[in-house]
């Protein structure tokens, strides 16, 4: 179990797809829901949100960027290796229903877990407006892959070397000026998410975030994912990870994600070093 | 001086004259400085001088004062006349687990608080629970192998969900009996809190390890990575995939939070997150191991139960330079052992106690440095007759870049959520017969801190055994839902 049998780069190698044998997980997964791996006995529990399911092949698919010595060492996991470990699917799916006109918006990796979610909102009928952002076009992903699944695909780049030369919060701001808008999802880097609850705010359009905070068993045994959520502490493990965006103290989520900056660090000297 | 004669060779009067034999310990200004088990042991010598202080009682309170009824006189005896092999399978009879209820279990409270010996004066009971970890030691580390015999095969299947004390409880003794039976993990490895709760000096992983080992010499299938409620359901289990009865042994998982101000500073940690971090992920191994953890200077524990000592004494092994334990009540009441404390005041942990946690204050950073307390007297006893700690008004500072939540834990509402027709609580507990463990689902039953609440490992274990006894007994016709 647990053998990676595909395994893609993007993004000039910093962003890689892992296709999983993991019958049991894709058999009962669903859009929004979340793994934790391990690549060896050593390693440390990783949370990753879905970005693709294979019920009939039994696979899970993963896409991450390479930021710290664990998702390193996933990305030296070869086809045909293994992840020691893989336990889900964990957190509550996305609430998936006909509501109208919903926009979903992408930053960076966060498009690889937002796409199985379009394609649920696409597939039970609405029309669906994508917007998928990243700071420039070779960082754009899965772009074929949400075509597919939108009636309008929009493409923003901080540097203008593909589609909007901007923020995909400027895109979203003359959609919700012209068009009624049932709902709003956004899956990205913490910043991106913060900007566009309090833009969706002003027009008063529901919106559904995804977390991905520290954690380390995914079943609400540690208490590490804690989140306030309209002034109560929710795990996201348990509750989440998908919450309302007008209700998450993002500033609160981003510092907790820093408490181990200094580890981290650590970390990545002692594996420069080999040690 | 009765160290001239072995044991077996000394008279009732001589055996009556034997101090309890101390158990060798870690100097504690080196063991607050690594993982090492504190307890050192006894030797055979030592084992069979406190075996001999044992009177042999024709009617012995120690074996009703044990959660499991383990034979204590006998595999005591055993131990005096060096029948060792004898020793061990006596107590394998009653316990799985002997290797750690010698070391975790609260004999103060059990075997030892009823045990005849103590009962006179300034003479102390037998050390039941030290002889239990030397005979199990003794087999462990010689190899010697449960000779129990395996009753014929059954062909009936059994789901066992949750690998702690309650779930191995229950698979051993299921197994023993020809069942077929799984026991299902939701973490990477087994053992449950034996695992990510309680820490190397005071339970070795080796022997944890070793216990599980154990099961799957008797057949036991384990399959880790399988959270109950989640990757499958426990109706999956009895209909789809054909489980003829379902365990259901997952512990009380949740850490209880204060629901004060502050509490998501960063430095501000639930005794599960530092201690499964610490244990399950050896972290106090990192970088070797990749999971780090924040060792602190000041550290802060709030709450006095074991776990608490447990937190507090770990924080010491990873560099504090202070650990203060604090407490709303008074060392008296505080809830953990009396050896937990005394090994943490060894080790240096301080105690302030009356002192209770009003808000965590941070910096512009959003880290952690200090708590806001209220100083508290006792006032008037509650219905229990307990004396309830009541504020004073005065206000009291602590200074320190990590505090450590141990107020206990509760049930988690994952699997208990997903499955039909399980009764619960008000707390969230898993309402089972207090007899044979059964839930309101019909092929369900249940045990351990899931049905109890927070309770120890011990009682998780005799729970297990009632439930295995009742599962066999309805899976042999004899008994019906």
């Amino acid at each position: 179990m647990f053998q990676i049998l595909k395994r893609e780069e993007m993004a000039h190698g910093t962003i890689i797809l892992n296709e999983i044998n993991a019958p049991q997980i894709a058999k009962k997964a669903k859009p929004g829901q979340f793994v934790i791996l391990m690549a060896n006995d050593k390693g440390e529990r990783i949370p990753l949100t879905m970005a693709d399911v294979d019920k009939e092949k039994g696979s899970i698919t993963i896409i991450y960027m390479i930021i710290g010595k664990s998702t390193r060492l996933f990305a030296s996991l070869q086809e045909g290796e293994r992840y020691s470990d893989v336990v889900g699917p964990l957190g509550q799916p996305t609430h998936i229903e006909k509501k109208g006109t919903v926009v979903c918006v992408g930053g960076g990796t966060g498009t690889a877990v937002l796409h199985p979610i379009t394609r649920g909102m696409y597939q039970a009928g609405n029309h669906v407006i994508s917007i998928i952002g990243a700071r420039n076009k070779d960082y754009i992903i899965l772009e074929k892959e949400m075509e597919k699944v939108s009636q309008e695909l929009k493409i923003c780049t901080d540097d203008g070397s593909k589609g909007r030369h901007g923020f995909v919060t400027d895109e979203l701001k003359e959609i919700l000026e012209t068009q009624e808008v049932a709902e709003v999802v956004a899956i990205g880097p913490v910043p991106m998410m913060k900007a566009v609850s309090a833009l969706t705010a002003t027009y008063d359009v529901q919106t559904t975030v995804s977390l991905n905070p520290i954690m380390i068993d995914g079943t609400g045994m540690c208490g590490g994912c804690r989140v306030k959520i309209g002034g109560e502490t929710k795990f996201a493990c348990i509750d989440g990870p998908e919450f309302d965006g007008h209700q998450v103290d993002f500033d609160g989520l981003w510092r907790r994600l820093q408490a181990y900056r200094l580890e981290e660090e650590k970390a990545n000297c002692a594996c420069n070093l080999g040690v | 001086m009765y160290r001239e004669q072995e044991a077996k060779y000394l008279t009732k009067k001589e055996r009556r004259a034997i101090p309890r034999q101390e158990m060798p310990e870690q100097v504690p200004s080196i063991r607050n400085k690594d993982f090492n088990e504190v307890t050192l042991g006894y030797s055979l010598a030592d084992a069979q001088y406190e075996a001999a202080r044992c009177i042999q009682c024709k009617d012995p309170a120690c074996i009703k004062g044990c959660p499991v009824g383990i034979n204590i006189p006998a595999f005591l005896e055993m131990i005096v006349e060096g029948n060792l092999n004898g020793s061990i399978h006596k107590v394998w009879e009653t316990t799985a687990l002997p290797a750690v209820c010698g070391r975790v279990c609260p004999q103060e409270i059990q075997c030892e608080a009823v045990c005849v010996v103590g009962k006179k004066k300034e003479s102390q009971p037998v050390g039941i629970g030290n002889l239990e970890m030397f005979i199990s030691d003794w087999a462990r580390q010689n190899g010697v192998k449960n000779q129990a015999e395996m009753a014929p095969k059954t062909g009936k299947r059994i789901a066992v969900v949750g690998s702690g004390p309650a779930g191995i409880t229950v698979a051993g003794d299921l197994a023993l009996k020809g069942h077929e039976v799984t026991m299902y993990e939701a973490l990477h490895k087994p053992g449950g809190v034996l695992l990510y709760g309680i820490p190397e000096f005071r339970l070795s992983k080796d022997i944890v390890d070793y216990e599980i080992e154990q099961l799957k010499a008797l057949g036991v299938n384990i399959v880790c990575n399988t959270v109950v409620g989640r990757t499958v359901d426990v109706d999956e289990l009895l209909d789809e995939m054909g489980y003829d009865a379902v365990f259901i042994g997952v512990g009380a998982g949740l850490p209880t939070f204060l629901n004060i101000p502050g509490e998501d500073l960063n430095g501000v940690f639930s005794a599960n997150e530092y201690l499964t971090r610490a244990n399950l992920m050896k972290a106090f191994d990192f970088p070797r191991y990749d999971t780090p953890i924040i060792p602190g200077k000041n550290v802060a524990v709030l709450g006095a139960g074991n776990v608490a000592m447990d937190a507090a004494r770990t924080a010491l092994r990873l560099g504090a330079k202070n650990v203060t334990v604090v407490y709303r009540r008074t060392r008296e009441q505080s809830p953990a052992r009396h050896v937990e404390i005394h090994h943490a005041e060894e080790e240096g942990v301080q105690f302030r106690f009356l002192t209770s946690p009003l808000e965590f204050i941070g910096d512009a950073n959003n880290q952690l440095v200090g708590i806001n307390c209220e100083v508290m007297e006792l006032g008037e006893p509650d219905e229990g007759g307990r004396q309830r700690p009541v504020p004073t008004g005065k206000h009291t500072y602590i200074d320190c870049d990590l505090a450590i939540i141990a107020i206990g834990t509760h049930a988690n509402p994952l699997l208990t959520n997903t499955t039909k027709g399980l009764k619960l609580n008000q707390w969230g507990n898993i309402e089972a017969d207090t007899k044979t463990g059964k839930t309101t689902k019909e092929r369900v039953w249940a045990g351990g801190d899931i049905t109890l609440g927070q309770a120890t490992v011990i009682l998780a274990m005799g729970m297990g055994r009632e439930a295995a006894n009742s599962i066999d007994d309805y899976l042999k016709g004899e008994e019906v839902w």
